[in-house]
């Protein structure tokens, strides 16, 4: 094996797999909020699916498209399989007794299944709008954009997506709270100065994130 | 029979024991009763007890390891109540005390639980994965000579001070025993970080974060997932930030170091 395959195979190097492909997707997620904020418009979609056009269609984003869905799959693929493995490193016979939650927090114990259900979402979410906008043709608007606002409006009528995209949110804010700060952590990148700002970033980040996006279902269903 | 403090009163307690003839059977959880224990005993003289009792009936004693009994060998590792070391942070077995119990209580003691620890016998678990990953470079192999002057080498107070607190790590395995990932990082790092911090431990900087790590994953310890039971349960206190230096320490030298293989 040479030195890189090495490295990103022992299981600090996989960790740092995951802090970088997790930050990775953090920025991401600022990216597609900024975006779908303007939902929020009265102005029926116009400016949303203008918007919309432009990340179906421009050279710059459909080459960034790749880079993330590969920042995806390292990221469920390391965590999924590193935590089957951190299962099996307990050994068969587990104790009769722990008070884990005496000596560390829930979500920071439940990575995997907060991501896996954050996935199931992904995976619904991705069937619900990329999956109509670039498989089939989809009614275009008064500007000859395609209509993802339409789209939107009919899924956030049914009572099944709000609920699942909301419980997604929740998901993804407890898996925030503890993987962003644990990502600097992951990089060596502690300070006594610092890492309280990170603590209370990735806090901040986290809350406002998931309460925006959680914000859209439900607005569109209540008002809308 | 009340020790040191004329108040104490003395205690029946139930035991539920994790009890394993050796590597290759099944344990199982035994009930045990004990009286008349004083709050001054501490907990493996409470142990003591037990096994005079058992004694006295022809029954095998309860296997568990100890050495020093006063916190700094790092071998009384018994999982107490579902706690490493038992209810009291900042404390090995040996140092907690009976007092911390009350008349009546039942207490759950199993051993160390990980794959890298097989159960030797009863409460005893085989830690012999740390001696290898000490063995793959936790040393400094410089020859000192005679004893050399200790102001040869200049260290920074703030320096030392941080290297002697790594240096603190008992070798329990405490951290690994409450870890949901038994991960053995904060017990590397320490080790790590200590050598990385002195002088003396420059030399074989690179090649021994990176043998340490590789022998560590040989030992199938899990992978840090950052929840920080480890710390929370450390009896001596080795911090968090030491798994973050390793971190540093692993990144930089695979970056940089000699060694391609
Ligand atoms: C937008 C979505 C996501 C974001 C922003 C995100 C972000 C993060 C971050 C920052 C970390 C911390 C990394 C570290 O501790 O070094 C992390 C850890 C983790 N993520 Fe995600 N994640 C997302 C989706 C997912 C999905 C879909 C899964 C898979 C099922 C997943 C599984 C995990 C697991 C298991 C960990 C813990 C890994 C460990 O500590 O070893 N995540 N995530
Ligand atoms: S780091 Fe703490 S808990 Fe782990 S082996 Fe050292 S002294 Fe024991
Ligand atoms: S017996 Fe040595 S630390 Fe407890």
């Amino acid at each position: 094996m040479s030195w890189i395959s090495k490295t990103f195979s022992s299981s600090i190097g996989r960790k740092i797999i995951m802090a970088i492909t997790g930050l990775f997707l953090c920025s991401f997620l600022v990216v597609h909020l900024v975006g779908n904020l303007q939902l929020f418009k009265a102005d029926n979609g116009v400016a949303f699916n203008a918007y919309s056009e432009f990340m179906g269609h421009n050279p710059i984003i459909r080459t960034l498209e790749i880079v993330l869905v590969l920042g995806f799959g390292f990221h469920i693929y390391e965590g999924l399989s590193l935590a089957i493995k951190n299962r099996s490193a307990r050994g068969s016979q587990g104790y009769v007794s722990n008070h884990i939650e005496q000596n560390s927090s829930w979500h920071s114990r439940s990575m995997a299944m907060l991501g896996s259900i954050v996935l199931f979402f992904l995976i619904v979410h991705l069937y619900n709008f990329f999956g109509s906008l670039r498989f089939t043709d989809v009614p275009r608007d008064a500007n000859g954009n395609e209509d993802a606002y339409a789209l939107v409006l009919a899924a956030f009528k049914n009572p099944f997506y709000v609920a699942l995209y909301v419980v997604a949110q929740f998901a993804l804010l407890y898996h925030l709270l503890h993987g962003f700060s644990s990502a600097f952590q992951t990089l060596g990148l502690t300070h006594r100065k610092y890492t309280p700002a990170i603590k209370f970033v990735g806090y901040a980040f986290s809350i406002v994130v998931c309460a925006a996006f959680a914000a859209m279902p439900v607005y569109f269903f209540f008002f809308k | 029979m009340a020790g040191s403090n004329p108040n104490a009163k003395p205690m029946n307690l139930t035991l539920k024991v994790w009890r394993q003839k050796n590597r290759n059977t099944q344990g199982n959880i035994v009930d045990y009763q004990v009286k008349d224990i004083s709050p001054d005993m501490s907990f493996l003289e409470m142990l003591d007890v037990l096994n005079e009792d058992l004694l006295r009936k022809g029954e095998e004693p309860v296997a568990f390891d100890h050495d020093c009994r006063e916190g700094i060998c790092g071998s009384c590792n018994l999982f107490i109540n579902g706690r490493a070391h038992g209810p009291e942070s900042g404390t090995t077995t040996c140092q907690l005390h009976m007092r911390k119990f009350s008349d009546g209580d039942t207490i759950t003691i199993e051993p160390w639980r990980a794959a890298a620890f097989p159960v030797n016998k009863d409460l005893s678990v085989d830690r012999s994965a740390f001696d290898r990953i000490i063995q793959a470079g936790g040393y400094v192999s410089i020859n000192t000579g005679g004893t050399p002057d200790a102001n040869e080498i200049p260290v920074p107070k703030e320096i030392a001070d941080r290297a002697f607190e790594a240096a603190t790590c008992i070798g329990c395995g405490a951290c690994v025993a409450s870890c949901k990932n038994a991960s053995a990082m904060l017990f590397v790092s320490a080790k790590v970080s200590q050598l990385a911090l002195l002088p003396q431990g420059h030399v074989e900087r690179k090649t021994r974060v990176e043998n340490m790590v590789a022998q560590m994953d040989i030992e199938g310890f899990g992978a840090c997932t950052n929840i920080g039971s480890c710390a929370a349960e450390c009896p001596v206190g080795i911090s968090l930030e030491n798994i973050a230096i390793l971190n540093q320490e692993f990144l930089l030298a695979k970056a940089t170091s000699n060694n391609l293989a």
